[in-house]
């Protein structure tokens, strides 16, 4: 099975709020893979597609956000997380 | 005589969170309440959940596509994005299950969510329990079967705290709000400032009647029942003087023509993409000066090529075919940035800063540049350069965007070259204007005030020295006749563009192009159209 890693700094004015959030959940739910987000390289790992889960880490400004996902689709999920969060949540819809 | 009973003024002090006055009958909203609703069967109960909460995404789809404005879609897109989650009511069904009602499992699943937002330390997601007691609440009221309460328009409403979606079905004309929890970060608030209802939090609403006389104060803060005739006619005036500068405004939104008929364009001076949501682009002949420095401050790292280039784009997309006009990065001076501009200036407003700081770090201005020359091709953008003072620097900024273009073309990637222009903020640019090959000229007024008159505008002690002087219009004079004669663009985007009092002297010294704060719009354009040429 196709198991991937990645970290990114988020730098958002605000940390992981509403808006970047919903952006968040929304991207991850476009893949087949598992995805799981923590705030630390070792977890606690929730899932990266509950925005409930999401915006419960009330992750602030200046953390690193780490994913990990399991799946067919892992790599360019991870990918395309990693971009929206270093982007600063600009891109998408 | 009066009959009427005569009661004292009643001043209840809170917090400001959207400005402007409101006077009206006070409504207080009523808590929901669904304490009587019965529970049925295991499985009708499960149904009624499912039922209450596809109503209720019903609900929002339809007041999200009604709202019209980018805040109010972001607000009510997070409470689809919570109802869409399973794992919200996931707790809910499971209760539901073991045998309990409905509405009950539902607030038993939710509250203690709720709960940990209230609990938050960042005040932003303490606000964040307001959306989700919205969401509470709209739920509950499906599965009560009770109807949204509805609010008389043009009224003073008065409650504990009143949920977005609430808010945003509310006729509220002149009325206004007044909450007991809530705050100024508040969703509810940020919709209140930006459809100007009038909005203070903090409020005891324990001796409020409903139905009271009551005057709305959101730029002090300040609730006052009964007032006295006094108090209500100075109100009264305070409210129609704001309108009237608020209709004022909105008679400029056309193009500013003076008195004889000639056009004149007035364009805006941009700090940040999030001014931009707030402004409507007909208002407007364009961005005359776009900052870029905000882009690089608060951060750890620079910003990218491709960050830039994604927030270029949307200026120019926000502006359609009106010119955007980006400066390059200006750092130094009174604008220092970590890592970037140099710390040991001695004299930073002499220093190093602007293009000086550009051309000695070329790794920053490569990506700026790229960026630019991709932006380029998706609208109508101009370039400038600050601080330029001797024509070698502006042919250099001019070879390295030729080479950033030919570089990105190489690469496959769509670039073009736009107009370049340059700042005229240096004394000796302004005097040898016509050894410079810009394409346009934008005189910064700030700096070449306080180089002509080697006195700092932050210094208070030479504020006179300050004030625009003979010199300063000689100058600006000289430099718009140049450019006229060899038909290229002078415009004027320092503070001195949106004085009111100053703006037949730049009109007088040929200046036609003007870009100013976006408050400062309505009274420049008024300016403008009362000018009726210099005078004799």
């Amino acid at each position: 099975m196709n198991k991937v890693k990645a970290s990114v700094l988020m730098r958002h004015e605000v940390g992981l709020h509403a808006r970047p959030s919903v952006k968040l959940t929304k991207l991850a739910k476009a893949f087949q893979s598992r995805i799981d987000l923590g705030l630390s390289p070792d977890g606690p790992w929730i899932d990266a597609k509950s925005i409930v889960k999401v915006m419960a880490t009330k992750a602030p400004k200046d953390s690193t956000i780490y994913f990990r996902a399991e799946g067919s689709d892992a790599r360019a999920a991870l990918d395309a997380l990693v971009t929206l969060v270093d982007g600063d949540f600009q891109d998408g819809p | 005589m009066d009959h009427r009973t005569h009661r004292a003024a009643l001043r209840i002090e809170g917090r400001p969170a959207a400005p402007g006055i409101a006077l009206g009958p006070l409504v207080r909203l009523a808590p929901v309440r669904h304490d009587a609703r019965q529970r049925r069967s295991v499985a009708e109960e499960h149904q009624a959940l499912v039922d209450a909460l596809n109503a209720s995404q019903e609900d929002l789809s339809l007041l999200a596509r009604e709202a019209g404005d980018a805040e109010a879609e972001a607000i009510l897109a997070f409470q689809i994005a919570l109802l869409e989650d399973d794992s919200l009511a996931a707790p809910a069904f499971a209760q539901i299950a073991d045998g309990e009602a409905a509405h009950r499992a539902w607030s038993a699943a939710i509250d203690p969510e709720i709960a940990s937002y209230e609990a938050a330390e960042d005040a932003y997601f303490r606000g964040r329990a307001s959306d989700l007691r919205d969401l509470r609440d709209r739920v509950l009221r499906h599965l009560s079967g009770e109807a949204d309460q509805i609010v008389p328009p043009g009224v003073i409403l008065a409650a504990d705290d009143m949920p977005p979606s609430t808010f945003l079905a509310t006729d509220w004309r002149e009325g206004g709000l007044a909450l007991r929890r809530g705050s100024p970060s508040s969703h509810v608030a940020i919709l209140a400032r930006s459809r100007g209802v009038p909005m203070i939090v903090g409020i005891d609403l324990d001796r409020l009647d409903d139905g009271s006389e009551a005057v709305l104060d959101g730029d002090a803060g300040l609730l006052i029942v009964d007032p006295g005739t006094d108090t209500r006619t100075a109100y009264c005036q305070r409210r129609a003087e704001q309108a009237e500068a608020r209709k004022a405004m909105a008679s400029f939104n056309g193009p500013a023509h003076t008195a004889t008929g000639e056009l004149v364009r007035v364009m805006i001076n941009v700090t940040g993409l999030a001014e931009l949501a707030t402004l409507d682009p007909g208002h407007v002949d364009g961005i005359g000066l776009m900052r870029t420095e905000f882009l690089f401050h608060g951060r750890d790292k620079l910003p990218t090529e491709e960050e830039q280039y994604r927030i270029y784009r949307r200026m120019l997309e926000w502006a359609g075919d009106k010119p955007v006009t980006i400066r390059t990065l200006d750092a130094g001076g009174d604008k220092p940035i970590a890592g970037l501009t140099q710390p040991d200036d001695m004299n930073p407003f002499l220093g190093v800063r602007g293009v000086r700081l550009s051309l000695r770090r070329p790794d920053v201005f490569r990506a700026q540049l790229r960026a630019l020359a991709r932006a380029a091709v998706a609208g109508n953008l101009k370039v400038m350069i600050p601080m330029v003072t001797v024509p070698e620097e502006l042919d250099r900024c001019r070879a390295l965007f030729q080479q950033a273009c030919d570089e990105l073309r190489r690469e496959g990637i769509d670039a073009q070259m736009p107009p370049l222009g340059m700042m005229v903020e240096v004394p000796a640019a302004a005097l040898t204007i016509e050894d410079f090959n810009a394409d346009f000229f934008s005189i910064g007024s700030n700096d070449l005030i306080q180089y002509v008159a080697a006195a700092s505008r932050d210094e208070p002690q030479l504020a006179d020295l300050t004030r625009p002087s003979r010199a300063v219009f000689g100058l600006i004079g000289h430099v718009v006749k140049y450019a006229n004669q060899v038909g290229r663009e002078t415009s004027l985007c320092g503070d001195l563009a949106g004085e009111p009092g100053q703006v037949a002297a730049l009109l007088d010294q040929g200046l036609r192009i003007l870009s100013v704060t976006p408050g400062a719009l309505g009274a420049v354009k008024a300016a403008i159209t009362s000018y009726s040429g210099p005078a004799a």
